[in-house]
């Protein structure tokens, strides 16, 4: 498969810039250690039913994988940036094959984000059956679809110079909306907000340890609608680009 | 000389059309590049910019052509077109009886831009080895390193590279395809004279495997020595299209400036090598094709000539003077 060559690259390329894997990786690990360690014995968080360490372990993995899929925008916009777009745009890769090395190289950032924070969580004490786990992980990796999407979106519209600032404050306005800090409750301005963004569903995915049912229909209806909405705009923001001279 | 007679429009064209009926019989049809009507216009402040006026060019399969022409002739903006890159107001583009995106699609070209860099954190082996897997049928990443000189700083960074080396590098990236057509936007630009030397043997050891070489200039030297064929660009428009000997002879001016009262400009036209005269006071200011028959003739034909200077024009001089002979505001 050639364009699998192309994807082995892009996720070398990402691995080898260190202060990018450092900062992705560490950020959101040591959020969770100075937050969830001297509370590790909260078990009923705000009233959100779950432990704290829970709670903050969904909600850091939720805001790392979150930045680790936008930022695949700014490597886009680095690209750009260098004109090794319009280099690739005279080579036979298809846009497809494109995406789906920029898409993985996202996804494997993700996993990693993940990886290490359920593990800094089970040694803080959060204990759930291996089904549990494994559903968690699929729902968050579900969610992050339309974020993939953002990010795509973002590197075609936006140049290097404003796509940090865009890139980190949506991903925190996200975070904060969705609930990555606190608990929405169940009623409200910001719980009624909240339902209608990715990032609500994406921390949401953590509430599977209490009931074992994460995600209402209406999760899945709202997670599936921004990733057909954003898709659109990814490839208009794409299209609207390559156009260019 | 044959340069003489290609200086009205309809005689230009003429020969364009014949120089694509002759690639056109000798390769068969649907064979080698074609730009046939190409023209492009784009939205500036001041209104439309005219950058590429309707132009036809034909080139034939293993051909070496130098796009020779000043900044701001169109030469980047026809490659764009002839690369797919950006789509033609009016015209078409055919590469090897395909369009631009369908031949790139098959791995048929091969292009060194303008500009630009490459991406970062992967080595020169590991980038040449990343574009060489997009390719059906790609060179050897090793003996593309040697052709290049890159063997030395193979397993550097590409971040580490120096302004040559990273030309040396997208040249690379455009021959490890093995195209059948590699093109040259201004390759030379940022290297210094001996890599310069390296880049055209390189250049032209790829074209003597038969492949179709088109590259893009304003270095008269670089035309005349590394092509088989030179198309003159100015304005957007073709302004010449022959064996590089007779685009030399035609921009390659140099201008002789003598003191010689007394005789009249078209007299001083009559002389064998010059193209062009104009009388400025008591001073002479002839424009030669031939400045060495020229010199010679004046001096037999006027010995009283003096104060002479011979100076060589620049392209942006010669293709004034090419042009001249138009109406200024068909241009603007």
């Amino acid at each position: 498969m050639k364009g699998l060559v192309y994807t082995r690259y892009e996720l070398l390329r990402s691995f080898r810039n260190r202060r990018f894997f450092f900062f992705s990786l560490g950020f959101p690990l040591l959020f969770y250690i100075v937050i969830a360690s001297p509370n590790r014995h909260v078990t009923d968080f705000d009233n959100s039913g779950i432990s704290l360490p829970l709670y903050y372990m969904v909600g850091l993995a939720s805001f790392g994988t979150m930045v680790a899929m936008i930022s695949c925008g700014t490597r886009i916009a680095a690209e750009r940036q260098v004109g090794w777009t319009r280099q690739l745009r005279i080579t036979p890769l298809t846009t497809r094959a494109y995406f789906r090395a920029k898409i993985l190289t996202a996804y494997t950032m993700s996993c990693l984000t993940i990886a290490l924070l359920f593990l800094a969580g089970s040694s803080l004490g959060v204990s759930m059956p291996a089904r549990y786990w494994l559903e968690m992980t699929g729902l968050i990796l579900v969610a992050l679809a339309p974020f993939a999407a953002l990010g795509i979106t973002l590197g075609h519209l936006l140049n290097i110079d404003s796509i940090a600032p865009a890139t980190g404050g949506g991903a925190s306005l996200l975070a904060f909306l969705g609930g990555t800090w606190f608990p929405l409750g169940h009623h409200g301005f910001l719980y009624q907000l909240g339902q209608l963004l990715p990032s609500y569903w994406l921390v949401q995915a953590g509430h599977i340890g209490l009931t074992g049912h994460a995600w209402p229909l209406r999760g899945w209806v709202t997670i599936a609608a921004w990733t057909v909405l954003l898709t659109a705009t990814a490839v208009y923001a794409f299209r609207r680009d390559t156009k260019k001279v | 000389m044959p340069a003489a007679d290609l200086s009205t429009t309809e005689q230009r064209q003429s020969r364009v059309i014949l120089t694509a009926v002759v690639a056109a019989t000798e390769a068969g049809p649907g064979d080698g590049i074609r730009l046939a009507g190409l023209a492009k216009s784009f939205r500036s402040p001041e209104g439309p910019v005219h950058a590429v006026r309707g132009i036809d060019v034909a080139i034939a399969r293993g051909e070496t052509v130098a796009l020779l022409g000043p900044n701001g002739a169109g030469k980047s903006t026809t490659i764009d077109m002839l690369l797919g890159l950006a789509p033609p107001d009016e015209g078409s583009v055919s590469l090897f009886g395909r369009a631009p995106r369908a031949a790139v699609d098959a791995g048929l070209v091969g292009a060194m831009l303008q500009g630009g860099s490459l991406i970062q954190y992967l080595s020169v082996h590991e980038l040449l080895s990343m574009i060489a897997a997009i390719y059906p049928a790609p060179l050897d990443v090793g003996e593309v390193l040697e052709q290049t000189g890159l063997r030395s700083i193979a397993g550097r960074r590409t971040q580490k590279l120096s302004g040559g080396e990273t030309q040396r590098v997208r040249f690379a990236l455009a021959l490890v395809s093995n195209p059948d057509l590699l093109v040259l936007d201004e390759p030379t630009v940022a290297m210094d004279v001996e890599a310069r030397h390296e880049f055209w043997d390189a250049m032209r050891a790829f074209a003597a495997r038969g492949k179709t070489v088109l590259f893009a200039t304003h270095y008269l030297e670089e035309a005349d020595q590394n092509a088989d064929r030179v198309v003159l660009m100015a304005h957007g428009e073709i302004v010449a299209d022959g064996p590089p000997t007779e685009i030399k002879g035609r921009v390659g001016l140099r201008t002789i400036r003598a003191t010689l009262p007394d005789v009249t400009a078209d007299a001083l036209a009559e002389v064998p090598g010059v193209a062009r005269a104009e009388r400025r006071g008591d001073g002479v200011l002839l424009s030669c094709s031939d400045s060495d028959r020229a010199i010679r003739a004046l001096l037999e034909r006027f010995p009283d000539a003096r104060d002479i200077e011979i100076t060589g024009a620049g392209l942006e001089e010669a293709f004034l003077a090419l042009t001249a002979d138009e109406p200024a505001e068909s241009r603007a």
